[in-house]
């Protein structure tokens, strides 16, 4: 006699076939998760802020200090930081609150512009000659090679002496002109390394269009590195035009910057030291800051850094 | 071996032909010549007599013909500015001072470069290793002017311990050689670390340490050698390094070195002295490049297999 098998037994009540490969949570897109990372780490989300903070008084500071940064007032030369003049004044009378972040937006633009640009060519360069290889590649590499023997600041400085006129255009110039070379390598090097992951090959073999390929692969790979490298950079260029300043090679009265301003109070450091320390710590800081978010950054943006 | 030291020496030799080149181009493209301002008030005559001097009555391929001639016997030319001061004498003259300053920084700042990496390195994650870090970092960030100043400021005008400018006695020379080592430190600091650590993860450092060998020994016979390979390449840089700080390093130390001259002949638009130092240096750092290079082949003897197994 056969049993009656009713057909709810049947039924499946146990996990669903696709249940193991369900996502329990929301994706994590590439930036979010990098983010996430950056403010783990408390120094660079620290440069951040600061930064931040340095930004906002570089384009609002001169107005907050209610004086203009070219106005003059003979009667009060060399005034130690008082609640009128909260940094000083210089030796014309002019307001030093005011001429720091008068300054500092000089420095910032020199920083960031000259970062982008020489990036940018950069990109390019390095793109061209890692993508096709082989012949072009060597005699693309051959002439960066050339270029990058030659030491940095003595371009920057001949360049300014031919130029003769010292505007922050030709100062730009002068620092880009070989500044994109270090970003080719590192770019082409990444291109490089990208072509050859078994992961493009098999995209290709999987049938996926070149233009897909570089955009899928080979542009997020080569971005992050190339955001780490323009945040390094910006310090090296503040650096460049202080150094130039420095010498006198840089921007010029009755403009100025970081570097201008230290170096006219460096003839008298002895007896109006906060003069020269004012503009000096915000190069210091500035720098700082943006080396340390570099650090951050490239611990963020690469995911074989993920522990 | 031999093809690559050929290789590289054709190299240098082209970069440098293209650096003298094109600074000799440039320097002449410049609005005006180099005499215009003070050939302004001279007789016709002498004003003749000036060109003929320094050749630019002829050409400009002529005048580039001559200079390149020149260079190859070593002479630069003569000052536009000091009439009867030669280039070369002044290089000659002014170059070791830079190269006594440079030097004795540079070695400083690889000791202790080289010490702090590895007490950073063997202290990992505790607080000498964030010290060292910290400095490092200060050391790359800190613009050489702004801790010259400080230094200055600090050790000669408050303390009064030691000269803030001058020239002539070993004294003199502490605050510039301070100041000039502080990049090096920092950057050997940095790079020894990070090969060091590198380094003490591989199999060979265990078998030395099984092998029942003391620390010391592990450290600085197997450990040392084989991180400094990386250091030999970041060697060039700092070179660079110490002669473009010694720009601003000479000037606000009153150090008579070539640093010194070339920056007060750009100011005073002396042409002939612009070109030669820019020569000089521009020779210099090819010449640094090319010899540690050649270093770098004959302490890591895999780079010398490769080429020879292809």
């Amino acid at each position: 006699m056969q049993e009656e098998i009713s057909k709810e037994l049947f039924q499946i009540i146990g996990p669903e076939d696709n249940e193991a490969e369900k996502i329990a949570r929301p994706r994590v897109s590439y930036l979010r998760d990098a983010w996430r990372r950056f403010r783990q780490n408390k120094v660079a989300t620290l440069a951040l802020i600061i930064l931040g903070i340095l930004a906002f008084m570089v384009i609002f500071g001169p107005a907050i200090s209610g004086y203009s940064f070219e106005e003059m007032d003979t009667t009060n030369r060399n005034a130690p930081p008082s609640r009128e003049h909260w940094f000083g004044t210089d030796k014309l009378g002019r307001d030093l609150f005011a001429r720091v972040w008068q300054g500092g937006r000089v420095s910032m633009i020199i920083g960031l512009v000259g970062a982008f640009v020489s990036s940018f060519v950069g990109c390019i360069y390095g793109g061209i000659s890692g993508y096709f290889g082989g012949r072009v590649d060597d005699i693309m590499m051959r002439i960066v090679e050339v270029l990058i023997s030659v030491p940095y600041l003595i371009v920057v400085i001949l360049l300014s002496v031919v130029l003769k006129s010292k505007s922050l255009g030709t100062l730009l110039l002068a620092m880009t002109i070989t500044g994109w070379c270090g970003i080719a390598r590192i770019v082409r090097g990444q291109v490089l390394q990208v072509k050859s992951q078994e992961y493009v090959l098999a995209a290709q073999a999987l049938g996926v269009k070149p233009w897909k390929i570089i955009l899928r692969h080979v542009i997020p790979n080569v971005l992050s590195v190339v955001i780490v490298a323009i945040t390094f950079d910006i310090p090296g260029y503040i650096f460049g035009e202080a150094f130039l300043s420095f010498l006198g090679l840089g921007i010029q009265p009755p403009n100025t910057s970081w570097g201008a301003l230290a170096a006219t109070a460096q003839s008298m450091y002895a007896f109006y030291p906060y003069q020269l320390f004012i503009p000096a710590l915000m190069i210091a800081l500035t720098m700082l800051c943006f080396t340390l978010l570099g650090d951050g950054l490239r611990d963020a943006l690469d995911p074989r850094q993920r522990k | 071996m031999l093809r690559y030291a050929i290789k590289r020496i054709g190299y240098a030799v082209v970069t440098l032909f293209i650096v003298v080149t094109v600074t000799f181009f440039l320097m002449r493209s410049i609005p005006g010549d180099p005499l215009s301002h003070m050939a302004r008030a001279l007789p016709e005559q002498t004003r003749a007599n000036y060109y003929a001097k320094y050749g630019l009555d002829k050409p400009l391929f002529t005048q580039y013909l001559m200079y390149m001639k020149n260079l190859l016997r070593g002479d630069l030319g003569e000052s536009v500015l000091y009439p009867g001061r030669s280039v070369s004498e002044t290089i000659a003259k002014t170059s070791p001072i830079s190269g006594l300053v440079g030097g004795i920084a540079l070695a400083i700042g690889f000791v202790i470069g080289i010490t702090l990496g590895i007490i950073a390195a063997l202290n990992k994650n505790r607080w000498p290793d964030y010290l060292v870090m910290f400095v490092a970092i200060l050391g790359t960030t800190i613009p050489v002017f702004v801790f010259a100043s400080l230094l200055q400021y600090f050790v000669s005008v408050k303390l009064g311990w030691l000269p803030p400018s001058g020239w002539g006695q070993p004294r003199h020379l502490v605050l510039p050689i301070i100041v000039l080592s502080f990049g090096p430190v920092a950057s050997f600091a940095r790079y020894l670390k990070s090969s060091m650590l590198d380094t003490l993860s591989q199999d060979y450092i265990l078998t030395a340490q099984a092998k029942g060998l003391s620390q010391r020994d592990v450290i600085l016979r197997h450990a040392l050698r084989n991180s400094m390979l990386p250091i030999v390449t970041i060697l060039a840089g700092r070179i660079v390094g110490v002669f473009t700080g010694a720009f601003v390093v000479e000037r606000m130390f009153g150090v008579p070195g070539i640093g010194f001259y070339y920056i007060s002949s750009i100011n005073n638009n002396d042409y002939t002295m612009i070109l030669g130092t820019t020569v000089f240096y521009a020779a210099l750092f090819v010449i640094a490049q090319l010899v540690v290079d050649f270093v770098y082949m004959l302490v890591d003897p895999r780079i010398r297999i490769v080429p020879e197994s292809r």
